[in-house]
């Protein structure tokens, strides 16, 4: 038990870099919400329901462009997809927990936990405890949106622009990358998904980012394949 | 269609989305190919969300040396690249970014 409390701060600990990028965040979605016209409880809850920053964004704006519910509906959907990327590459360290922890911590995974949880995997395997890494990310992650949400409702943006807080969340990712890329084939699938990030910024939906994943992904595999996987840079 | 409704049915379908591979993992047999292959969504997946966060500013392609963004995304990965520390990486890509704009302007 004091394994897993251990593993659980660990989460903790290792998404603290992201929330100060994420706190900004969710306030300027809490200000967004209300201007779109929903009310201060929907603005709110949305974030409990939905849990998924670029869909409230999006939805917010959707509402205020009076968009049919299928439209809005379809939309969270396709911005989502990703998840599902996510969602399999957790899987193989999360096969061995009960369904409920499963349900908990799928409910709890967003870009944010995904990132430093699935590098902690990789670097130390399944452990027993190792669901409460995410856990702890993931409730780390889960009161900073509930809490800037409603700063963002009640007290409006109140962090200066020019602060540049939200550069935080692409330095923090940018320490989980870097360190990461420890062979050929990783660099490639960095950079081609990079690449394919700019070139297709444009898609609607977020759908640039997926197609850039997804080629990230096939290029690190394809390249692995050719070369010995210890094939060192 | 009333907003609550929207919101539930989108947090289902996000939900569904999140546990879909979670839960059907170990289910039927997964080929080798996808097992290598699932190694390569993290560096993917990051470096499609860094790049245009660091090259992109107002919707446009930057790629000047006013980009200050850009420039102090450059000093973290080199900081990240040399020291492996994530906390040193933060600072460093901050302050590059506070005295570029400093220097440089917005």
């Amino acid at each position: 038990m004091n394994e897993a409390r251990k593993t659980f701060w660990d989460g903790v600990r290792a998404e603290f870099p992201l929330l100060v990028g994420v706190f900004p965040f969710g306030m300027i979605y809490g200000v967004l919400a209300l201007n779109a016209g929903l009310s201060k409880a929907a603005s709110q809850m949305m974030s409990s329901m939905v849990f998924a920053g670029s869909a409230q964004f999006i939805t917010a704006q959707l509402v205020s462009e009076s968009a049919p519910a299928m439209v809005i509906i379809l939309t969270i959907a396709v911005v989502n997809l990703r998840h599902m990327l996510y969602s399999a590459s957790l899987a193989p360290y999360l096969k061995n927990v009960s369904l409920k922890w499963k349900v908990l911590l799928s409910y709890l995974l967003t870009d944010e936990a995904y990132a430093p949880s699935i590098l902690q995997y990789e670097k130390e395997g399944v452990r027993p405890v190792s669901h409460w890494f995410l856990f702890g990310a993931g409730c780390a992650l889960w009161s900073t949106w509930q809490i800037s949400t409603a700063f963002g409702i009640f007290l409006g943006t109140a962090i200066p622009e020019n602060w540049h807080l939200d550069f935080a969340l692409a330095l923090t990712f940018i320490a989980m990358v870097v360190p990461a890329l420890k062979n050929r084939p990783m660099v490639a699938a960095a950079i081609s998904a990079g690449l394919v990030a700019l070139l297709a910024f444009s898609l609607p939906f977020k759908l640039g980012l997926i197609l850039a994943a997804l080629t990230g992904i096939l290029v690190g595999t394809i390249m692995e394949g050719r070369k010995s996987p210890e094939g060192a840079l | 269609m009333n907003i609550w409704l929207i919101m539930l049915i989108g947090g289902l379908i996000t939900f569904g989305m999140r546990f879909s591979l979670i839960f059907l993992f170990g289910k039927f047999e997964i080929p080798d190919t996808m097992r290598k292959a699932l190694h390569y969504v993290p560096p993917a997946v990051l470096s499609a969300i860094i790049f245009p966060e660091l090259l992109y500013r107002s919707n446009q392609l930057d790629v000047s040396l006013g980009n200050t963004r850009l420039l102090a995304g450059i000093v973290a990965i080199l900081v990240a690249w040399f020291t492996k520390n994530t906390l040193l990486t933060i600072l460093a890509g901050m302050l590059a970014l506070l005295l570029l704009q400093l220097f440089i302007g917005t």
